[in-house]
């Protein structure tokens, strides 16, 4: 038996869905922030920073499984050439959604969908680090050599974004 | 197909609908501009979620 998509369907049927989804992602990638309902941008969010993942593969074959979805070549272009190598820092949590607020005649809740431009901030995973670090040592009562600060955890994004990569390793682009 | 035997009267039906209650929506202030904002969503007054601007959440006239 399939499993099911996480999180509600979207349109009249598969196809739609499809379509729906293709057509946002390639919005995104070509504004780099959307504004859309909540249900849309949170079924969005696993596909586009999986195309991103795949930008950042950057091979031939990564390019076509992308095209399979944004059809669009330009957009494609500026996803390889200018979105991944911003990314290329970031492991994983590319987009962010924050809630608008409802929209005006169908009172539906908004959200924007946009990508994380800002460069990821290391300080985090340093003070996590050290923190770890002292707890360690003051545990052993032995100095710990420094480790090195390639902690990739960027805190506050990173769990929430496995649990997106994982949903969406069923979902064959 | 079972069906209901006998007509509702007005009065079942408005103790009943005497029930439908709505509740206020918890609200918090927006550290920017101290107005009241929903949380975890942009602010509708001053459009600003985080120290990021969201022009999108600003209320409008005719908006709920």
């Amino acid at each position: 038996m399939p499993t099911p998509t996480k999180g509600p369907r979207l349109g009249g049927g598969p196809a739609h869905e499809r379509l729906i989804l293709a057509n946002l992602s390639t919005a995104l990638f070509e504004h780099g922030r959307i504004t859309t309902t909540e249900t849309k941008a949170k079924r969005l969010r696993p596909l586009a920073e999986r195309l991103i993942t795949f930008a950042k593969r950057g091979d031939l074959h990564a390019r076509r499984r992308v095209l399979t979805v944004v059809r669009d070549k330009g957009v494609v272009h500026t996803l390889f050439t200018e979105i991944a190598p911003a990314m290329a820092e970031r492991n994983g949590g590319y987009t962010r959604i924050t809630k608008v607020g409802n929209r005006k005649g169908d009172n539906a809740p908004m959200a924007v969908i946009e990508l994380v431009t800002e460069p990821v901030s290391p300080k985090q995973a340093v003070v996590k680090e050290a923190e770890k670090a002292t707890k360690k040592s003051a545990k052993k009562a032995e100095p710990k050599a420094e480790e090195t600060v390639e902690t990739p955890a960027e805190a506050t994004e990173a769990p929430a974004e496995a649990a997106a990569e994982t949903t969406e390793e069923k979902k064959e682009a | 197909m079972a069906v209901p035997k006998r007509k509702m009267s007005r009065s079942n039906t408005r103790a009943r609908r005497s029930q439908w209650k709505t509740t206020a929506a918890t609200l918090t202030t927006c550290p920017a501009c101290k107005g009241q904002k929903l949380s975890h969503a942009a602010c509708p007054t001053c459009g600003t979620y985080k120290g990021r601007q969201y022009a999108e959440a600003l209320r409008t006239e005719h908006a709920g």
